[in-house]
């Protein structure tokens, strides 16, 4: 375990290495001056020119990539124009707010699916099974910047339950979380339904229902808990999608977390907001992934031997 | 299921060929005096907030996601055709560095870098076009440089190649030939994937410009009327969703066919 531990470390690091030069070369592909662009065409040369200094632009490539590694290295990631702040403080405050959405997300998904996945597996081919697929299918093609606003004219403005956005008490929660796990619950519901299935086909499920055990105790003792893997992993790949699922959702709901903070840094031309929201995002992800590796490599050793 | 894709898919592109004919108004004819009317027998699903037929804005839109559909998906599966299969085939130092490349557009999330690339070059729909394509081709070049990997093994491409064929011909008649059926199923995916992220990029303003009618420029504004005009949300987001879930239709159905041991777990 721990070869391969230190192994997928190691070829994190390439990974790693590539996600922060994309980062940093997204500046430079701003059509024309970006220092220009940043301050808009009222902007006098004397202003361009200063910031042009204060970000480093004037100076050679090679010494600006230098700069940008070293002060990541030291977790410094710039300072916001539209704040005056440092990018890095930006960010932080707002990570407990999209790691409460997201969390939020990850358990309405969870305790929704995986219990109609077992369901529509029970009753195989009958009504109940293809509601609860319907309904996923549907979970699945419904993009979530239409869910979003969707469940907004319902539950808030036709019913006045819930409030339509922003934050505060855990009402705040309901919506955006509903609308960012919904994509995640159709999936697992699916996942959980087939491996469901396949569980019930093994030999040990039919053994215990020849011994008398009944159907739902079959699959609820035995059948679940192997029929679990599979699933654990596809909430392991999902988190990615959950994570920038987050951007979306956030600016619908007014949300202010790492995903609204990203756009509206794009709005605002803040591109050292937006180079540090990206690098937290993509960092976020890629490390999502390694654990989800990790655990998938500690569940199942057959992987690390690969 | 795969009819009532084919149906939805070739209802949308029919819309969309034959727009300026079925659309009732000028998409961007503004009436103010009845902004953000609900649907009346006139004006079916609807005014927007600038007093523009919905009902034609919709049809138009098709027009963009199409447009946006088609090119990302033929940009990246050529791309990412050709390159997967000279990864694959070559294998050696070419293969490390495109497996290399491919590793790090993977680690990154998709939409996460169509965000990025667009916010730097600036909203347009060429630029969406680009910023798609550019992290499209990843997901082909994966696939074919698996499919090709495996081709250049075969007896019939040794023999091939023992007879004298250049790489170029062996890759065009051989290699990718067989890696054809599983780009079609990834391009049929695709153009739901494309759909659904020009949406989501004109959803966020990063898209398709105003006064060009995209569903997710639409959904954007119907934001701001949830309260007294819903219809502005619900109708640019239900062809959205109609269109992609045509799509899924197809592409299952074609991955069943081409490879059938899935047909046994896809669900009704």
């Amino acid at each position: 375990m721990l070869r391969y531990l230190i192994r997928r470390l190691l070829l994190t690091l390439p990974v790693l290495l590539g996600v922060a030069t994309l980062v940093f070369s997204l500046i430079h592909l701003v059509p024309g001056d970006p220092a220009q662009s940043m301050l808009g065409d009222a902007a006098s040369p004397q202003e361009v020119a200063a910031l042009r200094e204060r970000l480093g632009l004037d100076r050679p490539l090679a010494v600006q990539y230098g700069h940008f590694m070293a002060g990541l290295v030291r977790g410094d990631l710039g300072t916001s124009l539209r704040y005056g702040t440092p990018v890095v403080g930006e960010i932080e405050a707002r990570v407990p707010r999209t790691a409460e959405l997201a969390v939020a997300a990850m358990t309405v998904a969870i305790c929704l699916a995986i219990p109609l996945g077992i369901v529509a597996a029970v009753y195989r081919d009958t009504i109940v099974d293809h509601a609860a697929m319907t309904v996923a299918l549907a979970g699945i093609s419904m993009p979530n910047f239409w869910l979003g606003p969707l469940l907004a004219i319902l539950f808030a403005v036709k019913l006045g339950w819930l409030p339509v956005s922003g934050t505060g008490d855990w009402t705040h929660l309901v919506l955006p979380a509903a609308t960012l796990g919904a994509a995640l619950a159709a999936i697992l519901a699916r996942m959980t339904r087939a491996s469901v299935l396949e569980e019930l086909r093994e030999l040990y499920v039919m053994a215990a229902r020849a011994r008398g055990v009944s159907r739902a105790r079959a699959v609820l003792r035995h059948a679940f808990r192997n029929s679990l893997i599979p699933v654990v992993t596809i909430i392991g790949l999902q988190l990615g999608a959950v994570l920038t699922g987050t951007i979306i959702t956030e600016t619908i709901f007014a949300w202010p977390g790492v995903g609204r903070l990203l756009i509206q840094a794009i709005n605002f031309r803040d591109y050292p907001l937006v180079q540090g929201c990206i690098l937290f995002i993509s960092v976020t992800y890629v490390g999502m992934n390694l654990i989800t590796d990790l655990v998938y490599g500690w569940l199942d050793p057959r992987i690390r031997y690969e | 299921m795969a009819r009532a894709g084919a149906f939805i898919v070739g209802l949308a592109a029919l819309v969309a060929l034959t727009a300026s004919w079925i659309a009732p108004y000028d998409p961007a004819a503004q009436a103010l005096a009845l902004r953000l009317q609900g649907p009346t027998a006139a004006h079916l699903f609807g005014l927007d907030e600038l007093g523009r037929d919905i009902l034609s804005r919709v049809i138009y839109g098709a027009r963009v996601s199409l447009f946006v559909g088609v090119s990302v998906v033929s940009v990246s599966s050529i791309v990412g055709t050709v390159v997967g299969a000279t990864a694959g085939y070559f294998r050696g130092w070419i293969d490390d560095g495109i497996s290399r490349l491919i590793d790090v557009l993977m680690a990154f999330p998709g939409i996460l870098l169509a965000i990025a690339l667009v916010a730097v070059l600036g909203p347009s729909l060429g630029n969406v076009v680009l910023a798609l394509s550019t992290i499209g081709w990843v997901g082909y070049a994966r696939l074919v440089r698996g499919v090709a990997m495996r081709t250049r093994e075969l007896d019939y491409v040794q023999a091939a190649r023992a007879l004298g064929a250049r790489p170029a011909r062996i890759l065009a008649r051989h290699v990718i030939p067989t890696a054809l059926p599983t780009v079609a199923v990834q391009a049929t995916l695709g153009m739901a994937g494309a759909i659904i992220a020009e949406a989501a990029l004109s959803f966020l303003g990063l898209g398709v410009q105003p006064p060009t009618p995209s569903w997710g420029t639409m959904l954007d504004a119907g934001r701001s009327h949830l309260f007294d005009a819903p219809h502005l949300t619900i109708f640019p987001g239900l062809s959205i969703a109609l269109l992609v879930l045509g799509f899924n239709f197809l592409g299952d159905r074609l991955r069943d066919r081409i490879d059938p041991r899935t047909a046994r777990e896809s669900t009704p």
